[in-house]
């Protein structure tokens, strides 16, 4: 970014920007600060404390919801992480093979699908299946949703390789997998890392799908929060929204530079 | 064609075999065919080049060659044994692409010992061959930057040195110098001929670009829809073209078509279409055809303000009237076009020998145009 095209801008800019910034960020911010508040009361501020993370830490009910959501979104980024970078390859690659182009839209189908229609259909799916719902029903409903969104993400950094590349391995002595292994799967890493994160923090954040596809016993952080929630906001609520927001950027931040290493190394833009 | 005869199998029965031999070799994709029954071969040593219009079918040919592609018909044989469905990592043979295709993830030192350690060589000969290659490129100081931090000419260089790291029978190149700039391109060109002789390796290079090729090749092939037309050195292809396509692609030429009057004494006189009658060289073996065309080099014309004086017995010279319709300077040369009194239109081409007298014909002026008949080729039409 250079200085030179902020000094340039007016002041009229400077104020919209401040505006929009604030808009977007200042409710977050209200929400970290009074995460701190030792007040009993969600909306007086009381002074500095750390009381309600030591009562989040203390509720074992809110805990056990964390672990789980953590569980979820790890196994289910991993398990995207993979299908979606299978799926791209099958696109990308995979000239001769016939469906390409309903293969891609149906594949972006989920990205677009209101996430209460994608809900309903894995309850109803799961119900006929007679499977029990808990862990790995959200699992897999998450990993549905979220592999799209890896598989974009390496498609695009799949296109942007040079297909002579895999060849020259392939010339130089490689089998076909081990070209694979030694040429292609290091240029696309940053962009898998990327979808990676990607999927984990939508699925940390996913609250509609869960609750669809959960069961007893297996609440993940969004849905335990929720429901507490509809009882009356306590502070202990801000605290674990504060966490929350930190490692989700966490998260962000993480993508987004794997991403720009990732198109550094090729030269061409992988997206975000 | 005798580079072509010379491939039939009975043919070599029992004579040595050549390094590489292309036997009846075809692939079509879909309904296009890309290389139609070709037929070829390559001695040891040899610098080969492949030139065609693109979609001439030459690319397809090398990937074949590398084992990129699978041909539907002949063999490929490679010191006798045919290669035809043998995986790329199997073969006796590396590729420099026209992309370079360096690995962006490594270093100049890990691309070039990339094929090295796939064939399980010793860390130490590695090491010890990594650095002769290196310098046989001249890229000493450069073996820790990764191939965007390089210039066009070094990419080039790494992935010659890639290329020729396992010592291939056989190294294929894909418009090796396609990539360059016009003056990079000259210096590169003399690097690689004289690594070639240094290493003593077979190169097959494809091409487009026909001064490339004529710098380059020991022989050259001539492709056109998936077809050899011809196979020559350079010399004889420029000099001596088998028919009017390769005549046409190679270099400048102007033809006029002709019905042939007579024959005597090796001689052929041919009645033009608006370039009078003209006497040429009996071309060896050419058959009983009437209808032909008669083709000459523009720097093969000479030009003059009066007719030449005949002496020596220089009676057959072929003599032509016109006007300069046109001058083009080009520095070394100009390019003038001259309209015939026939009718016909002829280039010529003639070197600015001096500095002042580069504008020696003006457009209108009038010139007799002349050329000896060893100087035109007569084709079949």
């Amino acid at each position: 970014m250079s200085g030179r095209r902020f000094a340039a801008m007016s002041r009229f800019n400077v104020v919209s920007l401040a505006l929009g910034f604030a808009f977007l960020y200042l409710p977050i911010v209200i929400l970290v600060i009074y995460s701190f508040n030792a007040s009993q009361l969600v909306t007086v501020w009381g002074g500095w404390s750390l009381r309600w993370y030591t009562a989040f830490f203390n509720d074992e009910a809110m805990l056990a919801a964390a672990a789980t959501s953590l569980r979820v979104a790890a196994v289910s980024a991993t398990l995207a992480a993979v299908l979606g970078t299978l799926a791209a390859l099958a696109l990308v690659r995979g000239e001769r093979f016939k469906g390409r182009t309903l293969f891609s839209g149906m594949l972006y189908a989920p990205l677009v699908m209101p996430e209460v229609i994608t809900g309903l259909s894995l309850l109803l799916l799961f119900v006929a299946l007679g499977a029990e719902r808990g862990f790995w029903t959200v699992t897999i409903a998450h990993t549905t949703l979220t592999m799209c969104f890896v598989a974009v993400i390496v498609q695009s950094r799949l296109g942007s390789i040079d297909r002579s590349l895999e060849e020259a391995a392939m010339d130089l002595g490689c089998g076909p997998v081990k070209a694979f292994v030694a040429v292609t799967l290091p240029l696309i890493a940053p962009a898998i890392a990327a979808g990676w994160m990607l999927a984990f923090t939508l699925s940390l954040d996913d609250l509609v799908i869960a609750s669809f596809t959960t069961g007893p016993g297996s609440a993940t952080l969004p849905i335990r929060i929720y429901s507490e929630v509809r009882l009356g906001v306590k502070p202990e609520i801000n605290a674990i929204c504060a966490l929350i927001i930190g490692a989700v950027t966490l998260a962000i931040v993480t993508a987004s530079l794997a991403a720009k290493l990732s198109s550094r190394r090729g030269g061409n833009a992988a997206p975000m | 064609m005798e580079a072509l005869s010379e491939t039939t199998p009975q043919a070599s029965a029992g004579a040595a075999l050549p390094l590489l031999r292309i036997d009846a070799v075809g692939k079509r994709f879909g309904g296009f065919t890309a290389v139609d029954d070709l037929s070829l071969d390559i001695k040891a040593g040899e610098f080969f080049a492949l030139l065609g219009p693109s979609g001439c079918g030459k690319t397809t040919l090398l990937r074949m060659l590398a084992g990129f592609e699978m041909p539907e018909s002949g063999r490929i044989l490679l010191n006798g044994e045919d290669v035809a469905s043998m995986p790329p990592h199997r073969r006796p043979v590396n590729m420099m692409f026209q992309s370079y295709a360096l690995f962006p993830h490594l270093n100049v030192r890990d691309n070039i010992a990339f094929g090295l350690r796939r064939a399980g060589v010793s860390r130490v000969e590695i090491n010890a061959r990594v650095a002769e290659l290196v310098a046989l490129v001249r890229l000493e100081g450069l073996e820790k930057r990764r191939p965007e931090q390089l210039s066009g000419g070094q990419r080039q260089r790494v992935a010659l040195a890639r290329a020729v790291a396992r010592r291939p029978r056989l190294l294929l190149l894909d418009e090796p110098l396609a990539a360059l700039d016009k003056k990079l391109r000259d210096s590169t060109q003399r690097e690689l001929l004289a690594l070639q002789r240094k290493l003593g390796l077979t190169f097959i290079v494809v091409t487009h670009d026909q001064d490339e090729a004529m710098t380059l090749a020991d022989r050259i092939g001539v492709m056109n829809a998936g077809r050899l037309v011809q196979v020559a050195t350079p010399r004889q292809l420029y000099e001596e073209p088998r028919s009017r396509w390769v005549a046409e692609f190679v270099g400048d030429i102007n033809i006029v078509e002709g019905r042939i009057e007579a024959r005597d004494a090796g001689r052929l006189r041919v009645t033009t279409q608006g370039a009078g009658v003209l006497t040429a060289l009996a071309p060896r073996g050419f058959g009983d055809v009437a209808d032909v065309c008669v083709a000459i080099r523009p720097e093969k014309i000479r030009l003059s303000q009066r007719a030449p004086a005949d002496n020596s017995g220089a009676s057959t010279i072929n003599r032509l009237e016109g006007t300069i319709a046109d001058v083009n300077y080009l520095g070394s040369a100009s390019s003038y076009t001259i309209a015939l009194d026939g009718g016909a239109t002829l280039r010529a081409s003639l070197a600015n020998a001096a500095r002042v007298n580069a504008d020696a014909y003006a457009v209108g002026q009038r010139v007799t145009a002349w050329f000896s008949p060893d100087d035109c080729v007569v084709l079949d039409r």
